[in-house]
């Protein structure tokens, strides 16, 4: 699945170490109007890690996954991705970098069928001409071909054959978020952020959202970031956790760790003052 | 016949893997087995598959696979895992297909008793459930797996991929040729064991059935030349694997006769696969066909006005003439002309659409199937018939021949099969096809099979006027109630069934004063009429319960107690009251079989409560009970069960008889 990444990334991305840091977010601040969104934020992703950002309702965790894809940009702070630290940002181009991500209420075109969804997230990868693709003939057709082959090992990779040619609309739940998950791969991330990957979903289907996770993480190598409110679920999952509130970042390190910070746990449960 | 002595170039093979070589040869570039993978059907000729076999079998050789071992084949119809039967028995081992589906507990069993020395499994799943249970298993010492998916990271001192067997294999052909490995295959004979399938067992543990090579060629054979099937036939095998029936289906019937085994993607996608595939022959338990019809039927509800109407009109048109049609009896020219008009616009879709467009035979085992439903598919020009068979057997005991259909009986004796009926009315038969004995159970072989080589097959039932076998029950279900009226619990149950609301039903009444039972509705034809009469509910539980459901109950019950008492046999064993249970029944509680039949006494254990308030003439009772959910986690469901009377009908037979 790995051959199509493109060459930046591949050399950029070799050049770290598993383990060092991949993204490094410095003292971030975001704003809109007078309401603080994310107050001077700082934590680092290392390469090849499950990183989990939990918090409860409205603590900016979502808004933190929107200040690293580009979709927001923070007043205050730097991000650096890969050693680069960058500027103003655009969705497509943190995507064309190596970034992609699903969505906390999914977000995927409905009337169109798992495969076509999940093909429009090799749009990036795909180079040929538009004349060529029009006409679907010569060498966007090999092309095609070519990444249909990536988008097929992700439909068995997930498990999801029998909706290969089902619109998504009509799907259940917690097949959608699955397709989501199958797109996000299709781009072939370096980072991979999961907002909320099984919100609303029965434990069957949690369990078998874990497996994917885990397996992406460990046979691709992607790093992955994730939201997630099931608290076994994160600890099972992740290596790392910063936990959020009204904000600011209250504590971060080993779930372990995290679970018995006495901070989180009055975050979590409300504190008589 | 076939049987002792060894093969030779030349010579009539009497093993699988002695056909398989014949096959490489004989049927060198036709297609041996077709899988979906990433969307594409793959396929093999008989020569690539050969040379698939051959290499990995040599691997498995060196992995320590040695005569007499058994393999464990755990998984979904896959074709590597088609392909380690014969692996295996070209080196005298013998494979033990597992049902992919059972729990680690319930392997145990078969995987210790069986003492298998390898596992093969297809995937993750299997491998973690082997694993699981692996400090039980004394005599396991390899396992080797199909999907590599998920099992990078595992301990491969013991875990082998068939790719790395493969490459152990490639390593000695190139060393040594493959002539020791022929001369393994060249010795094979005719009554070795080929090969354990365990008994999925209504009752105590299951059972190995030993089948020698010659049950296997003979019965194939024989049904190869009964329905006259060859090399042009295209089959989808997905039963499963440990099943008797798929055993010799989409392994031994294809090694004899060279036809083309397909796989499908997932067990998700059978039914797309299906359609893609269209199978000439097919075999299906009575289930898939109701479940089709269901579908179609629902589907139909939901169609516009002129779709409804031609579908009825020519459903009508074709129940009046097609199965006459299909038979090749005479019917009036104006009946063919529209039966034509009908095939182009609703038969031929609908059969385009369930993937029998190209059907020859299709067959239907295991249990009874509706009258209404037999009829519907027969009527379309399927030509669907009935089987009746056993593991014991090799499957075939009585088929239904070409022209001599009908929807209760089970037909004539199969070729070379001798039926008899004992004093108790239970049947017995003698064939080729009867198995060697029970693995490890003198005790149980003597009791089913005696020494002349009849085979008790425990089911009750007699031969018709016209010699065609009709099963009333299992013999040792059948029992009377207090007045001495015969009561037979299945015939009872499956009249029940036909009813597409009906999904499961238990009867109770034996050496009791009347006849209750239990029933479970069948929730996308229950919920698809809610949802028309704007009746809702949030789960079957709720849906269970309504008040109009159990007046539908009713009905339907009535209905078959007026089929009863028509019946000389069964007059006096008419409903008199029942209940919805609250709960859908499910393997994963113990109360249905794998096969997903009912297991009554269980069933009685469980929900004595229940039984007790529709035998003392409550017309409510609570009821608590815990469920297992699909990851082993356990939970409860109560719910207040209400009980509903049925109007009895006098019997009707003596009647009919003083009218004869």
């Amino acid at each position: 699945m790995n051959a199509h990444v493109n060459q930046n990334s591949v050399s950029a991305i070799d050049n770290i170490a598993k383990g060092d840091v991949l993204l490094q977010v410095d003292n971030i601040s975001l704003s809109f109007g007078g309401v603080k969104a994310i107050t001077d934020i700082s934590f680092d992703i290392r390469k090849g890690e499950i990183r989990a950002i939990i918090g409860p309702n409205g603590a900016g965790k979502t808004s933190m996954l929107n200040v690293i894809n580009g979709f927001y940009h923070p007043q205050e702070g730097t991000i650096s991705f890969m050693g680069q630290q960058r500027t103003k940002m655009r969705p497509y181009v943190a995507a064309s970098q190596g970034i992609s991500r699903t969505f906390q209420n999914v977000a995927l075109f409905s009337g169109m069928s798992t495969l076509d969804n999940i093909m429009a997230g090799r749009c990036l990868k795909m180079h040929k001409s538009f004349f060529w693709q029009i006409f679907r003939h010569g060498p966007a057709l090999d092309e095609e071909i070519e990444h249909r082959k990536v988008v097929e090992d992700i439909i068995e990779f997930l498990e999801i054959e029998h909706i290969r040619k089902d619109p998504v609309g009509a799907l259940p739940y917690g097949l959608q978020k699955r397709v989501e998950l199958a797109r996000a791969l299709a781009a072939e991330p370096i980072l991979l952020l999961l907002d909320e990957p099984m919100a609303g979903m029965n434990l069957e289907e949690k369990e078998d959202m874990s497996r994917f996770i885990i397996e992406v993480n460990e046979q691709f190598g992607t790093t992955i970031a994730l939201i997630e409110h099931d608290m076994g679920v994160v600890m099972d999952l992740a290596d790392r956790v910063v936990v959020l509130d009204y904000g600011k970042k209250i504590a971060d390190g080993k779930p372990a760790e995290v679970q018995a910070d006495q901070n989180v746990i009055d975050a979590y449960l409300g504190v008589a003052h | 016949m076939p049987s002792k002595g060894n093969f030779i170039e030349g010579n009539e093979p009497v093993t699988l893997p002695q056909y398989m070589l014949l096959n490489s040869t004989r049927f060198a570039d036709l297609t041996a087995m077709r899988h979906k993978d990433k969307g594409i059907w793959q396929s093999w000729t008989w020569a690539e598959a050969y040379l698939q076999i051959r290499v990995f079998s040599i691997g498995l050789s060196e992995l320590g696979l040695k005569p007499g071992d058994k393999i464990a084949i755990v998984g979904q119809n896959r074709p590597w895992l088609y392909w380690t039967f014969c692996a295996a028995q070209a080196l005298g081992a013998i494979p033990v297909p597992v049902y992919a589906d059972s729990v680690a507990e319930e392997m145990v069993y078969v995987l210790e008793h069986a003492e298998a020395s390898m596992a093969l499994c297809q995937d993750q799943e299997q491998v973690d459930k082997v694993l699981s249970i692996g400090d039980q298993l004394s005599k396991l010492k390899k396992i080797i797996y199909d999907e590599t998916k998920g099992l990078r990271d595992y301990d491969h001192t013991n875990l082998h991929s068939i790719e790395d067997v493969k490459k152990l294999g490639e390593v000695v052909l190139e060393r040594e040729g493959d002539a020791h490995w022929l001369e393994g295959v060249a010795n094979g004979k005719g009554d070795d064991l080929a090969v354990m399938l365990y008994t999925s067992g209504t009752t105590g543990k299951p059972k190995g059935v030993m089948l020698s090579f010659d049950n296997l060629v003979i019965s194939a054979r024989n049904a190869n030349e009964f329905d006259h099937l060859d090399s042009s036939e295209e089959i989808l095998a997905y039963l499963p694997l440990a099943w008797v029936g798929d055993h010799v289906f989409s392994y031994a019937q294809t090694y004899l006769c060279g036809y083309c085994v397909c796989c499908p993607e997932s067990p998700d996608t059978v039914e797309e696969n299906r359609r893609e595939i269209a199978p000439t022959y097919f075999f299906a338990p009575p289930r898939v066909f109701e479940v089709l019809l269901t579908s179609i039927i629902v589907q139909m509800e939901d169609a516009g006005k002129i779709k409804k109407k031609m579908f009825d009109y020519f459903m009508a048109h074709a129940n009046k003439v097609g199965e006459p049609i299909l038979n090749g009896e005479s019917v009036g020219f104006l009946d063919r002309l529209i039966y034509s008009l009908g095939e182009f616009f609703v038969y031929g879709p609908l059969k385009n659409r369930m993937g029998f467009t190209r059907l020859k035979v299709g067959y239907t085992a295991g249990e009874a199937i509706g009258p209404e439903i037999f009829k519907f598919y027969r009527s379309l020009g399927l030509n669907l018939k009935q089987l009746y068979g056993q593991t014991e057997a090799s499957v075939y005991i009585s088929a239904q021949p070409d022209g001599e259909i009908r929807a209760d009986t089970v037909g004539r004796p199969s070729p070379g099969v001798e039926i008899e009926i004992d004093d108790s009315g239970e049947v017995l038969y003698r064939s080729p096809g009867v198995f060697v004995g029970y693995y490890k159970d003198e005790k149980a072989t003597a009791s089913t099979k005696n020494k002349e080589g009849w085979v008790r097959t425990g089911d009750a039932g007699f031969l018709d006027h016209d010699g065609h076998l009709k099963i009333i029950d299992r013999a040792k279900d059948v029992g009377k109630l207090e007045d001495g009226s015969l009561f037979a619990p299945k015939y009872i149950e499956n009249k029940l069934k036909f009813f597409p609301n009906i999904k499961e039903a238990v009867a109770f009444g034996d050496g009791r004063n009347m006849v209750c039972v239990f029933l479970n509705i069948d929730l996308t034809s229950v919920g698809n009429w809610a949802e028309r009469n704007n009746i809702s509910y949030a789960s079957y539980q709720e849906l269970a319960a309504h008040p109009e459901v159990y007046a539908t109950m009713e009905s339907h019950i009535e209905q078959v107690n007026k089929d009863l008492a028509d019946e000389e046999l069964m007059a006096g064993a008419q409903i008199h009251r029942f209940l919805v249970l609250h709960k859908e029944l499910d393997p994963d509680d113990g109360e249905l079989t794998r096969t997903q039949k009912v297991r009554r006494s269980f069933i009685a254990e469980r929900y004595d409560v229940l039984i007790d308030a529709l035998y003392d003439g409550s017309k409510e009772q609570f009821v608590e009970t815990e469920v297992v959910f699909e990851d082993g986690r356990k939970g409860n469901i109560s719910a207040t069960v209400n009980i509903g009377d049925v109007k009895t009908f006098p019997a009707t037979f003596s009647q009919n008889e003083a009218a004869e």
